[in-house]
């Protein structure tokens, strides 16, 4: 027990996103109304960023700007350890992806709308039955 | 030309951008710059087929970046053949869809063809690329283009069934992001053959599991392989049918060439088939996938809705042959994504030309078709003796293909699927063109004898359909030819 506690916050960063994610993903299923389904959506998609900001995360790392390095003086040959500094990439994906989860959720927002002007409605159960209606 | 490979992604792209820039000075400039865009596209993926099966794999670097570090286009024989077949069924739809598009959309048809664009962008980057997180990206604006397009469609519920598709697509995406995720943290690199490299080095670790899990499954969920497939068919029947024509035969398609690409080029047979020994579960799934989709699609009342359960089918097909873990399997399963696209494209063309003339696919309202459309129902029957498996269309040897792979693999229960799905697609075919041939409209007007007026669709439409179903026979007779130039020295 005492091993799978430190296990747990020895990897918190992974817990913290699988936890957000399945309550991204339990939004997704379990609500009725559509809003709150893409406000899961959203969760689900963040909780994805947050993986990946932090896997380039270091303890006491710093921002990953070398001093001087302009001007072929390359830092004044100073020795320059990887450790001291975040890893870049994957915060610099994660930009693209947050566009994408914009943009997604952008182009859901604009089809809850003509969800709406079509049905007067955005609760699932009520559009279930209008649809059986037909 | 070195750039071919760039300029069939970025040919699209500035097509798009310029016909959208162009809709705002005269709307009907947009159509002209898309077919354009498109024809070069198409122009530069057949050199590339050309250049690649002369001097073999090309490696393009944008903006001359090396690779790991630099993102780069990857062209070997595969994606070579897949991205003629995509920029060509592409530009193809684009002929026959004029018209359709001005009955749909009408007074959107400009946007039509900018979302239209990028879409095709989508598609052909992802078979180009050759890094993960790019092939992300693509199939994300694949995604969100193919959203907005479905709810172009049926007002009533065209908007419904694209949120919902939102919802899976964006699940789907996000596990193969999770997915591509681990494997960073593993190789630290992006690189679709750094990370090859790298990952035939270790063994065992949990790590490279998780990311495999999730690779596949977001991009099964994105193929719609059964019980996946919920978002399917209610999208693709509600859509408008120029482009449920070009969405239907080649987004599921390209799915399975990057389920193909990921076995062979990320994590390699020998990990997947030696050490996880996935082989016999996933051809079960892909029996289980054949058989439900088949039967399914029996169900249905209309015609477009029943041809996207034949799609859930043929995805069982695919996904069930190339994890045989032989090469005849996997061959038959190559041939097949090119084979079920020409199909499929040709079946749903077929619908458009109905749909423009008739307005309703539901099958009580296509009696009578063959008097009145006979040149289109022409094109419909050889699709669809394609898809049963007639010689000598290409259905057939994509199809002997599989069964022989799935004999050597001692997978019957595959086969027995696969002659069974033939039977039911010749059933379901045979009842439409009962009711198209058999039944005449003019019954309830108490003139037998009257003459049926040929009521044909416009040329364009008409030509390319038959170009199309035509093919469907060259590609059948050439098959070998495919199969000993392109899939077998790609696979060795």
């Amino acid at each position: 027990m005492a091993d799978f506690l430190a296990l747990i916050v020895a990897k918190y960063n992974y817990w913290l996103y699988i936890i957000l994610m399945m309550i991204g993903l339990y939004a997704m299923v379990a609500k009725n109304n559509l809003i709150k389904k893409l406000v899961g959506m959203n969760i689900f998609q963040t909780a994805i960023i947050l993986f990946y900001v932090s896997i380039g995360y270091k303890t006491e790392g710093t921002i990953p700007i070398i001093q001087n390095a302009h001007g072929g003086h390359g830092g004044h040959g100073a020795i320059i350890h990887a450790a001291d500094y975040i890893n870049p990439l994957p915060h610099v994906l994660m930009l693209t992806a947050i566009v994408v989860s914009v943009a997604t959720f952008g182009v859901a927002m604009a089809l809850c709308v003509r969800i709406y002007q079509r049905y007067q409605t955005l609760e699932e159960d009520e559009l279930r039955m209008r649809l059986s209606e037909k | 030309m070195d750039n071919y490979p760039a300029l069939i992604v970025i040919a699209p792209l500035l097509g798009a951008f310029f016909a959208g820039l162009a809709a705002w000075i005269e709307k009907r400039l947009s159509y002209p710059i898309a077919l354009a865009a498109l024809g070069l596209s198409l122009f530069s993926a057949v050199n590339v087929l050309i250049q690649v099966i002369a001097t073999g794999t090309i490696q393009y670097r944008m903006a001359g970046w090396a690779p790991p570090m630099g993102i780069e286009y990857r062209i070997d024989l595969l994606n070579a053949m897949v991205l003629v077949l995509v920029s060509g069924i592409a530009f193809l739809n684009l002929i026959a869809s004029y018209k359709n598009v001005i009955q749909e959309t009408s007074d959107r048809a400009e946007s039509f063809y900018v979302i239209y664009l990028l879409f095709v962008v989508g598609l052909l980057g992802v078979v180009a690329t050759g890094d993960l997180f790019n092939l992300y990206v693509l199939i994300e604006i694949t995604s969100l283009t193919s959203y907005t397009l479905i709810a172009l469609g049926d007002r009533d519920r065209g908007p419904l069934a694209a949120l919902n598709y939102v919802f899976i697509g964006v699940i789907g995406a996000s596990f193969y992001l999770l997915g591509v995720g681990y494997i960073y943290i593993k190789t630290g690199s992006l690189n679709m053959m750094d990370v090859a490299n790298i990952l035939s080095g270790i063994q065992g670790s949990t790590t490279v599991l998780v990311a495999f899990f999730l690779c596949i499954i977001g991009i099964w969920i994105k193929m719609a392989l059964f019980p996946l497939h919920v978002w399917l068919p209610n999208g693709y029947t509600y859509a408008p049918v120029a482009f449920s024509r070009v969405v239907a035969p080649l987004m599921t398609k390209v799915m399975v060439y990057v389920m193909i690409r990921l076995m062979i080029s990320v994590f390699g047979f020998d990990y997947i088939f030696t050490e996880l020994n996935l082989g016999k579960a996933v051809v079960w799934m892909g029996t289980i996938a054949v058989l439900a989709g088949s039967i399914m699609a029996l169900s249905q009342k209309n015609l477009k809705k029943m041809l996207t359960y034949i799609i859930v089918a043929e995805i069982g097909y695919m996904v069930g042959g190339a994890w045989l873990a032989n090469e005849l399997g996997m061959t038959g399963a190559i041939l097949h994504i090119v084979n079920d696209a020409l199909m499929t494209f040709a079946l749903f063309l077929a619908v458009g030309n109905i749909v423009y003339k008739i307005k309703s696919v539901d099958l009580p309202n296509l009696k009578g078709l063959f008097g009145k459309m006979p040149w289109t129902m022409a094109g419909f029957v050889l699709a669809a003796f394609s898809i049963i498996g007639v010689p000598p269309t290409c259905g057939f040897f994509s199809k002997w293909y599989l069964v022989l792979g799935a004999f050597e693999a001692g997978a019957y229960h595959f086969a027995a699927a696969l002659i069974i799905s033939s039977l039911i697609c010749a059933v379901l075919f045979f009842k439409v063109f009962e009711i198209c041939f058999f039944e005449s409209e003019s019954k309830g007007h108490g003139d037998p004898h009257s003459t049926v007026i040929i009521e044909e669709a416009p040329i364009s439409m008409l030509v390319v359909s038959g170009l199309v179903s035509i093919s469907l026979i060259v590609a059948g007779l050439y098959s070998g030819t495919i199969v000993n130039t392109i899939i077998l020295p790609f696979l060795r």
